[in-house]
């Protein structure tokens, strides 16, 4: 591994030149036994746009909570243009000239956009001066607002604008943008980026915190890749390939996936969805509107689509977990949308949600009873007369382990032990178990580690093959194109009219994302 | 006219501690903490206000040790499920045993005992206006009070940082802590004064209402507070409407059993319980209307992510 | 570790009533021993305990049933009365009747009894999404109104001298003594329902429907468990216990209908069943302990001249204290590992514990 490492106060080639404007000598974090931070040393100038790099785990989201004041550091020490500064909180963050956009946003749904903007400034002065200076920021920028929209209302991307013109207001020199593409559509994200570049040609730096290497490569100045809380490595992205970016993040060479084989047209059609629609359950979601799908056996389908538009209805749907109210749903040719959840697994059918903690497993509970939890209907010994055979629990458990490579400490660890990675292993594991013949996943791989991400992945390529048709719900553009036979994108409640994976592009998705006219095509659709 | 002023005194006085309990209640519950005790916070502000006054001679000591009893209640609450977490339903029961017993306890001294009585306020010329005059100039300080608390608070929630910075404490408390916004500290301070409020009711039960302490002479009134937050969907105008409906329901029991109507007396007492149910089943069938004024966090206990 | 909660929050409420009974101005050492000592020195007191005990576990069981799925059941009062009054119907009304079956169907009315008045903020609960705890504690007030005048109007003894009570029970309408002189045999079924409560919890689907309910709504419906029918069935249980221990009552100690035929054991039973940690085998223990409170109290009222009152200032001081330290204890301890920071942070430990 060869980790180039900046010398005290020199240049690399192509690096923006002057004083950094943030750097940081030796940081360190430990959480008890974990260190997060490991001897981390990195800088930011001014005017770059300065990616942080690393998979799901590598210590990213740590380290930057240290830069704004959320964190203290074990050790190490952070300068501000050269001066040593401590950060206690992020107020002093703020104070400092730092601005943060988080990835999960600091919002408050029941407020408006100028209420929320004005909790997080320090002097936010009189309401109506401030609804102005909102007003004018964010139309320069390009990221238009109303003061007076309540929060509740906005879409995702909207909401993210809330968050950077907050900071903005604040006349940062340094913005930290945590994974900020992973709720936008294709074209919300290029705006974004002229945002960004806007902002460094003012000379103001951007820390950008990042998993999508072709992204970085397209606006970022300068990389530093974190993994196990180490840097290993620091370069221009621009003058790397993608793969070579990958390789550094995880330290091996990427496993490729064995591709899916075509699917025969004469394959019967396993999971079939007509016309379904459904008002919303409450106020603050979506409705389904005339949502139509077939999935045949040996296909994997996806829908694409930003958060927000449908897809938890619609996952609640398919899983019976909500009935619609018009439209039909049949697995394997038989209707189910009487049926409740355990009736569609009876018929061979699994779910795994996008919530793993708390929806997919109850947190407090033992794997083997995070197995009770979604075979107890499914008529295989685990329930006899009422009582629970929770050895039965057990050895599931163990053999869901052995196939996944589950990590996990102890034979059977309650769920909130394991990570991320392992706990959705595990969540796709218990029902891949079953060998099931429709498989409807969400986000299979949020917020997974790159190992995990590959391992549950190939088991959809795989329960392909075999014959089940698989269903995945994702946000991820490059995991959907990597795995599907076609795509379709759910936009405001409705369904685009599915294409084939490799005609479709991403400028079409995108365009997609942004509305779907009656006829499953793209275009503005007037709401 | 004058068979009117009656009547509406009634109401307005009924509705008093009603009203004082309930805002104190709507600004914990807007903060995100839901305290059930408010009937132990009530009794104990009425036996050591009355206690007070008794022994002091003074309806100011009253008024104002009632105001601290409800607070130190308040407090233990609030270091209960604030600073240990502890479930808010069941703390809240707990205050409310805790409350009512330690009200017994103190109060058995002061049984039968006569009340000092706080006197109206009169103004020359305004208060003797037939009708209009007492309902609206004559009524005793507290009164007035209540109603400038509820206009208050509803200008502290809507129009001042503090209430802002209150109100996103109670609808999301991660977002606050985030942005550096002390949850807790901002809790406390509302459970607090909720305590103030509800130790003010009952202190008001028994310098005014009556002036005289019985054991449970709360009667309820704590859990129709709760209610009528529910009611109010945690604005404080609604509030004030509620409060006078319950008032006129308590007139109403009142009425008819001064009238010898065939009722026995003990159905005429149901009447405010059975209409706590009613109102509550009304407002809680418009979900749209409860779901974007409830705070979203109300109830749920928060541990900082450190 | 999960018994240590409860006792270190014992500990504390004998600890500050030794506070409390110095401020009352009573030498604390002896109220100490009169309230949780005396009691148990001999065998008439020991029964009396018993017989405070038998309702109070009884009820709490059903509760912490409720409780386990976040169903909060707070007029478990209102159902024992219930239960009391729709038990007495036939002894009130036809007293002629006094063979061997009347104690059976007074026993079944007074659980029918309690189950119906349960039956109305579950109801409204599932279907108007009503909050519980208020229907339900409003309803209490109404039963005991109704009561109140039950005793005093239509169904007082017309030989009782103008006494606001019902005729006393008589023969089969009472409820036998099978130890001693007063322990009965409603303590039989509060052992039953300690033992199949257990189970059920323990080892059966509808057990682990409760916990999941409880903990993790949204995955309960992912496991196509229904919230709307747990309330009902846990508050059906939790009324038809609380309905059984009021004919209980009111066929046993009692022995007629009165305006007043509990003394608070409803709410009672509630501390009982969160100091016993919604453990069946706890809330035995735990319901021992808040009865030997209110003999305690009676003590120190005979003996010490101390309102009976205080009984319930240690009940409600035993609950705080119960929850801190639960929290204390068994979620600050949990809070290590649940956090989700070092997880996101890496993987490092592979494998190891």
């Amino acid at each position: 591994m060869d980790a180039q490492t900046e010398s005290e106060g020199g240049r690399q080639s192509g690096r923006l030149g002057g004083e950094p404007t943030l750097s940081a000598h030796g940081i360190t974090k430990d959480f008890g036994v974990l260190r997060a931070n490991d001897n981390v040393d990195f800088s930011i100038m001014p005017g770059e746009i300065h990616a942080l790099l690393g998979e799901n785990g590598a210590g990213k989201s740590t380290l930057v909570k240290i830069l704004y004041g959320a964190l203290q550091p074990t050790a190490g020490e952070i300068r501000w243009k050269s001066s040593p500064v401590v950060i206690p909180n992020p107020a002093a963050a703020r104070r400092l000239g730092i601005g943060m956009v988080f990835q999960h946003f600091s919002l408050f749904d029941a407020l408006t956009v100028a209420e929320n903007i004005a909790l997080a400034l320090a002097n936010a002065g009189a309401m109506g001066q401030l609804k102005e200076r909102i007003t004018k920021v964010s139309a320069e920028y390009g990221l238009p607002l109303n003061p007076d929209s309540i929060i509740a209302d906005l879409s995702v991307g909207e909401r993210q604008r809330v968050e950077i013109v907050r900071c903005l207001l604040q006349e940062p020199r340094l913005i930290i943008m945590d994974e900020p593409t992973s709720v936008l559509t294709p074209q919300e994200a290029d705006d974004l980026f002229v945002t960004l570049k806007r902002l460094a040609s003012e000379g103001c730096s951007v820390l950008y915190i990042s998993h999508r290497l072709e992204e970085v490569r397209a606006i970022c100045h300068h990389a530093t890749i974190l993994r196990h809380g180490k840097v290993v490595a620091e370069c221009d992205p621009q003058q790397e390939t993608a793969a070579r970016l990958a390789s550094l993040m995880v330290g091996a060479e990427v496993r490729e996936l064995t591709p899916p084989e075509p699917v025969s047209e004469t394959a019967p059609v396993r999971l079939s969805v007509k016309g379904l629609s459904n008002p919303k359950p409450h106020p603050f979601a979506v409705a389904l509107d005339n949502i139509s799908l077939e999935v045949r056996g040996g296909e994997i389908v996806s829908i694409a689509g930003v958060a927000g538009n449908g897809q938890d209805e619609f996952f609640d749907v398919l899983s019976g977990e909500a009935r619609a109210a018009q439209g039909s749903i049949a697995i394997d040719g038989v209707d189910c949308r009487r049926s409740g959840v355990n009736a569609r697994r009876r018929l061979n059918a699994a779910f795994v949600p996008e919530e793993r903690l708390g929806h997919g497993a109850v947190p407090r509970f033992r794997l083997s009873e995070n197995v009770v939890l979604t075979r107890h209907g499914t008529r295989e010994g685990l329930v006899r007369s009422g009582v629970v055979n929770f050895a039965g629990g057990r050895a599931i458990v163990g053999r869901v382990t052995e196939a996944f490579d589950v990590r996990k400490g102890a034979p059977d660890p309650e769920a909130s032990a394991l990570s991320g990675g392992n706990l959705q292993k595990f969540v796709v594991g218990r029902e891949y178990d079953r060998k099931p013949g429709v498989f409807v996943v969400s986000q299979p791989t949020w917020g997974v580690d790159a190992g995990a991400a590959t391992t549950i992945r190939q088991a959809l390529v795989d329960l392909a093959r075999a014959g089940s048709a698989v269903l995945v719900i994702s946000q991820d553009l490059d995991e959907i194109l990597e795995i599907s036979d076609r795509v379709a994108v759910i936009s405001h409640g409705r369904l685009s009219t599915p294409r084939d994976a490799r005609e479709i592009t991403r400028a079409e998705i995108g365009l997609l994302m942004t509305g779907i006219s009656g006829d499953g095509q793209g275009g503005k659709v007037a709401h | 006219m004058e068979a009117l002023e009656g009547p509406l005194l009634t109401i307005i006085t009924a509705s008093t501690p009603l009203l004082l309990a309930a805002l104190g209640e709507l600004v914990a519950e807007r903060s995100g903490v839901l305290n059930l005790g408010i009937e132990g916070m009530m009794a104990v502000g009425a036996v050591c206000g009355f206690a007070a006054g008794y022994v002091t001679g003074e309806p100011i000591a009253g008024v104002l040790a009632a105001i601290a009893a409800g607070m130190a209640m308040a407090a233990i609450f609030a270091v209960v499920t604030l600073v240990f977490v502890a479930n808010q339903v069941a703390s809240g029961l707990a205050l409310t045993l805790f409350g009512l017993g330690l009200s017994a306890l103190i109060g058995d001294a002061f049984v039968g005992v006569p009340g000092l009585g706080v006197t109206n306020i009169h103004i020359p010329v305004l208060s003797d206006i037939p009708l209009v005059g007492p309902v609206i100039f004559g009524l005793d300080p507290l009164t007035y009070l209540a109603i400038a608390l509820a206009i208050g608070v509803s200008w502290l929630l809507f129009r001042t940082r503090a209430g802002l910075t209150l109100r996103a404490v109670g609808d999301n408390h991660v977002s606050a802590h985030a942005l550096g916004y002390g949850v807790v500290r901002v809790r406390f301070i509302a459970v607090l004064f909720g305590g103030a409020c509800a130790g003010l009711a009952g202190g008001y039960l028994s310098l005014v209402y009556t002036p005289q302490w019985t054991p449970n002479m709360t009667a309820g009134r704590g859990w129709i507070a709760l209610a009528l937050v529910v009611f109010a969907a945690w604005l404080p105008a609604r509030l004030v409407i509620g409060a006078l409906l319950f008032g006129a329901v308590s007139y109403l029991a009142l009425y008819l059993q001064g009238r010898g109507v065939g009722i026995a007396s003990q159905f005429l007492s149901m009447l405010p319980y059975l209409t706590t149910i009613i109102v509550l089943v009304l407002i809680s069938r418009n979900q749209t209307l409860l779901r974007v004024n409830t705070p979203a966090c109300l109830g749920q206990p928060f541990v900082p992510d450190r | 570790m999960a018994v240590l909660s409860p006792v270190i929050a014992i500990a504390l409420t004998v600890f500050t009533g030794f506070f409390i009974f110095l401020a009352v101005g009573v030498d604390p050492f002896e109220a100490l021993y009169v309230y949780f000592v005396e009691p148990l020195t001999q065998w008439w007191t020991v029964q009396e305990l018993l017989v405070k005990a038998v309702p109070i576990i009884l009820i709490a069981i059903g509760l912490s049933l409720c409780y386990r799925s976040n169903t909060w059941n707070i007029g478990a009062e209102g159902q024992l009365v219930a239960g009391a009054i729709a038990g007495s119907v036939f002894p009130v009304l036809v007293p002629e009747w006094n063979g061997p079956l009347v104690l059976p169907v007074m026993l079944l009315m007074g659980i029918a009894g309690g189950m119906l008045y349960a039956a109305i903020p579950a109801l409204l609960k599932t279907r108007f999404g009503t909050n519980e705890i208020l229907t339900s504690l409003m309803l209490v007030y109404v039963a005991q109104l109704f009561v109140d005048w039950l005793a005093r109007g239509p169904w007082r003894n017309p030989e009782g001298h103008n006494f606001p009570d019902s005729r006393p029970f008589d023969g089969w309408q009472v409820l036998p003594v099978i130890v001693g002189d007063d322990v009965r045999i409603n303590a039989i079924f509060v052992l039953i329902a300690v033992v199949v409560a257990w189970f059920v919890l323990k080892r059966t689907l509808t057990g682990f429907q409760i916990s999941v309910l409880g903990q993790a709504p949204r995955a309960a419906a992912f496991a196509g468990f229904s919230q709307k029918r747990m309330v009902l069935l846990t508050f059906l249980i939790s009324g038809g216990l609380a309905g059984l221990a009021g004919i209980c009552e009111v066929a046993g100690p009692i022995g007629m209908l009165r305006t007043t035929v509990s003394p608070g054991y409803g709410f009672t039973a509630i501390i009982v069943a969160f100091l016993g940690r919604l453990n069946p085998v706890g809330i035995l223990f735990a319901g021992l302990l808040l009865a030997l409170s209110y003999m305690g109290g009676e003590g120190v009222q005979i003996a010490l001249n101390i309102s009976d009152q205080i009984t319930r200032v240690f009940q409600g001081l035993l609950l705080f204290f119960v929850l801190t330290c639960d929290t204390f204890i068994f979620y600050r301890l949990r809070f290590v590992p649940a956090r989700s920071a070092p997880r996101a942070a890496g993987e490092v430990s592979h494998g190891s514990a």
